[in-house]
């Protein structure tokens, strides 16, 4: 797949080693930081994948995408108070969620509560990022926050994270069964004694691992776009859940790749020494291959919504 | 007694003149910002009234890397984004295209700044708001566009209505459903092309969806949800003006705050009615008073 990317195929045969140069820069798999980026990226796409593909079906996009946004709270708080960020996107999240839970009794409530559960921590990362500029004076907080990056994160978290990713994606596994069945048919479910209640609780701590890990290593710009895009482009291309997810997975992992490789790449490109930043990359290539997908007819009959 | 009162209301909270520019514009941003917010909670779409304000951030960077005003690119983009999903959402779930528009929207933003390398002041500020930095030429641009917009949401009112409550008895009318979705979108747009600049990029949506969530609660009318949610949104900017003016704490922080108090106010008080018989949310009413 990365080898169809750029313009290199036509160079000539004796210069194999300086067009893959070209494609690679060198020292791409010898560097450190882009060892952990790769391994922590894989581990985020093949969870926000996974969990992604749910999120759609059940409708819970806004949802998910709060819960990464969310995260940049519990990241300015735990700056403030001086603990790890992994606590402070962890413990904001599950805050998120629950209190998005409680206040949406009916489906129809939903939405509106996601928004105001937002904005209310938004405001207190307002709050808390103020605070910060008043003890301190570095500004790149800021930023750092809005914007997290893949070549950044230190090396200690890898194992952890690997951790929590692993951990979502079982989650799911195991409940796999009740919760296709729960998110299809509610009444059904729950008429076949699936404690529907349970399975979704379940399922939203799963999402809320998978969206805050993801939010910490990538910024919570890229969990959205791993969490939403591949799985989009994977349920429009088929109708087995199944084969939705292994797609979805295949597409999250090239696009991380590929992201990760060209952000290296850019390194050599105008303006120069700077680097374009991965989640530009990824989200292009995410946006090209949805495009794509839309382009090619669904093969079954009948409209899915 | 002149002393509790200048306590509250410090020396210069209604004379200094920047004071007053902050008086007229986030009085005019609220009264729009609630009227699109009723149109945003009708329709269950608080995830777009989050990521147009959120997305349009881009335009200020992209603005300020060629050179243009920066609240200039913000409506550009704001408006761009608006039609692509206002478009484009009929193929695919809601939230799924509003998700992506977003994530490529920020995507970029996030390349501009990077390849701009600067810390630009005038950009940072639109993510967080100037709610006490309007000028006076800015206020009168604020106020008369949202005049304008206000106009346009009367004249816009009943076939939006009709089309976000019962959209196959709009369609079956005469209306388009693809041009409301575009209108909807659109005001969302110049809502937030108006609102981000004094409450910033992140918390420009407290505005459109609070005080709004609010009235549906308090309400039984759709004149009633849109009297409440107008009164709690000038209400809630004006309490912050004050208290920012105090304190000196983010304008952000205090209307999201304040949004919220209102928001969790008026469920507590349902809770307490709905106890009695006959008096359901204005939801379940309002697709039968505008069918009629």
């Amino acid at each position: 797949m990365a080898r169809r990317t750029g313009d290199n195929g036509a160079a000539p045969a004796h210069t194999t080693m300086s067009w893959l140069n070209y494609l690679v820069a060198p020292g791409f798999l010898q560097t450190g930081q882009v060892q952990s980026a790769l391994i922590l990226g894989s581990a985020v796409a093949v969870c926000s994948a996974v969990v992604g593909v749910f999120v759609i079906i059940r409708g819970q996009a806004f949802l998910g995408h709060a819960l990464g946004d969310v995260g940049s709270t519990g990241a300015s708080g735990a700056v403030l108070v001086g603990v790890q960020a992994i606590w402070g996107f962890l413990g904001a999240g599950l805050m998120a969620g629950a209190s998005v839970d409680a206040l949406s009794r009916r489906a129809r409530e939903r939405d509106v509560a996601t928004g105001v559960v937002l904005s209310a921590m938004l405001g207190l990362s307002a709050l808390f990022i103020y605070l910060i500029g008043q003890v301190s004076t570095s500004t790149g907080v800021t930023q750092e926050i809005l914007f997290g990056s893949v070549f950044t994160v230190s090396p200690a978290l890898v194992l952890p994270m690997v951790g929590l990713a692993v951990a979502a994606v079982v989650v799911v596994g195991f409940v796999y069964r009740p919760l296709l069945l729960s998110t299809v048919n509610p009444d059904g479910a729950r008429s076949r004694g699936v404690p529907v209640g349970l399975v979704s609780f379940l399922f939203l701590v799963a999402m809320i691992a998978a969206v805050e890990q993801s939010a910490l290593v990538m910024g919570a710009l890229l969990s959205t776009a791993l969490l939403i895009g591949p799985a989009a482009t994977a349920i429009h291309l088929t109708r087995r859940l199944g084969l939705a997810i292994v797609l979805s997975v295949v597409l999250a992992l090239v696009d991380t790749w590929l992201g990760i490789l060209l952000a290296y790449d850019s390194f050599n490109w105008p303006p120069a020494g700077r680097g374009w930043p991965v989640s530009f990359f990824v989200v292009a290539v995410m946006v090209v291959a949805y495009s794509i997908g839309q382009a090619i007819p669904r093969t079954s009959a009948g409209p899915r919504d | 007694m002149t002393g509790i009162w200048h306590t509250v209301f410090a020396p210069g909270l209604f004379t200094y003149s920047f004071v007053v520019h902050a008086w007229v514009a986030a009085s005019a941003i609220a009264v729009l910002a609630a009227l699109v917010g009723f149109f945003v909670n009708l329709r269950g779409e608080a995830f777009v009234a989050h990521a147009v304000p959120r997305g349009a951030f881009t335009g200020a960077a992209g603005a300020f890397l060629i050179g243009v005003n920066s609240i200039l690119g913000l409506s550009v983009f704001a408006i761009l984004m608006a039609l692509g999903m206002g478009l484009m959402r009929r193929r695919s779930h809601n939230g799924v295209i509003t998700a992506l528009a977003l994530v490529t929207a920020l995507g970029l933003g996030d390349l501009f700044l990077t390849v701009g390398n600067t810390y630009a002041p005038e950009v940072f500020a639109l993510l967080f708001g100037q709610l006490l930095g309007i000028s006076g030429s800015e206020m009168v641009a604020i106020a008369i566009l949202s005049v304008i917009l206000i106009g346009v949401i009367a004249v816009v009112y009943r076939p939006l209505l009709l089309a976000s409550t019962v959209p196959d008895f709009a369609a079956a009318r005469g209306v388009s459903l693809t041009a409301m979705n575009v209108t909807f979108t659109l005001l969302v747009a110049l809502a937030a092309s108006l609102t981000v600049p004094v409450v910033g990029a992140l918390l420009a949506f407290s505005l459109m969806i609070g005080p709004a969530a609010a009235g549906w609660y308090l309400a039984k009318t759709p004149w009633g949800a849109m009297l409440y949610s107008v009164g709690i949104a000038l209400g809630t900017v004006w309490v912050s003006i004050v208290i920012g003016y105090d304190s000196s704490l983010p304008i952000g922080f205090l209307v999201a705050g304040l949004s919220l108090l209102a928001y969790m106010a008026a469920r507590v008080i349902h809770w307490a009615r709905r106890r009695r018989p006959g008096e359901g949310p204005v939801m379940a009413t309002v697709a039968g008073s505008v069918a009629r």
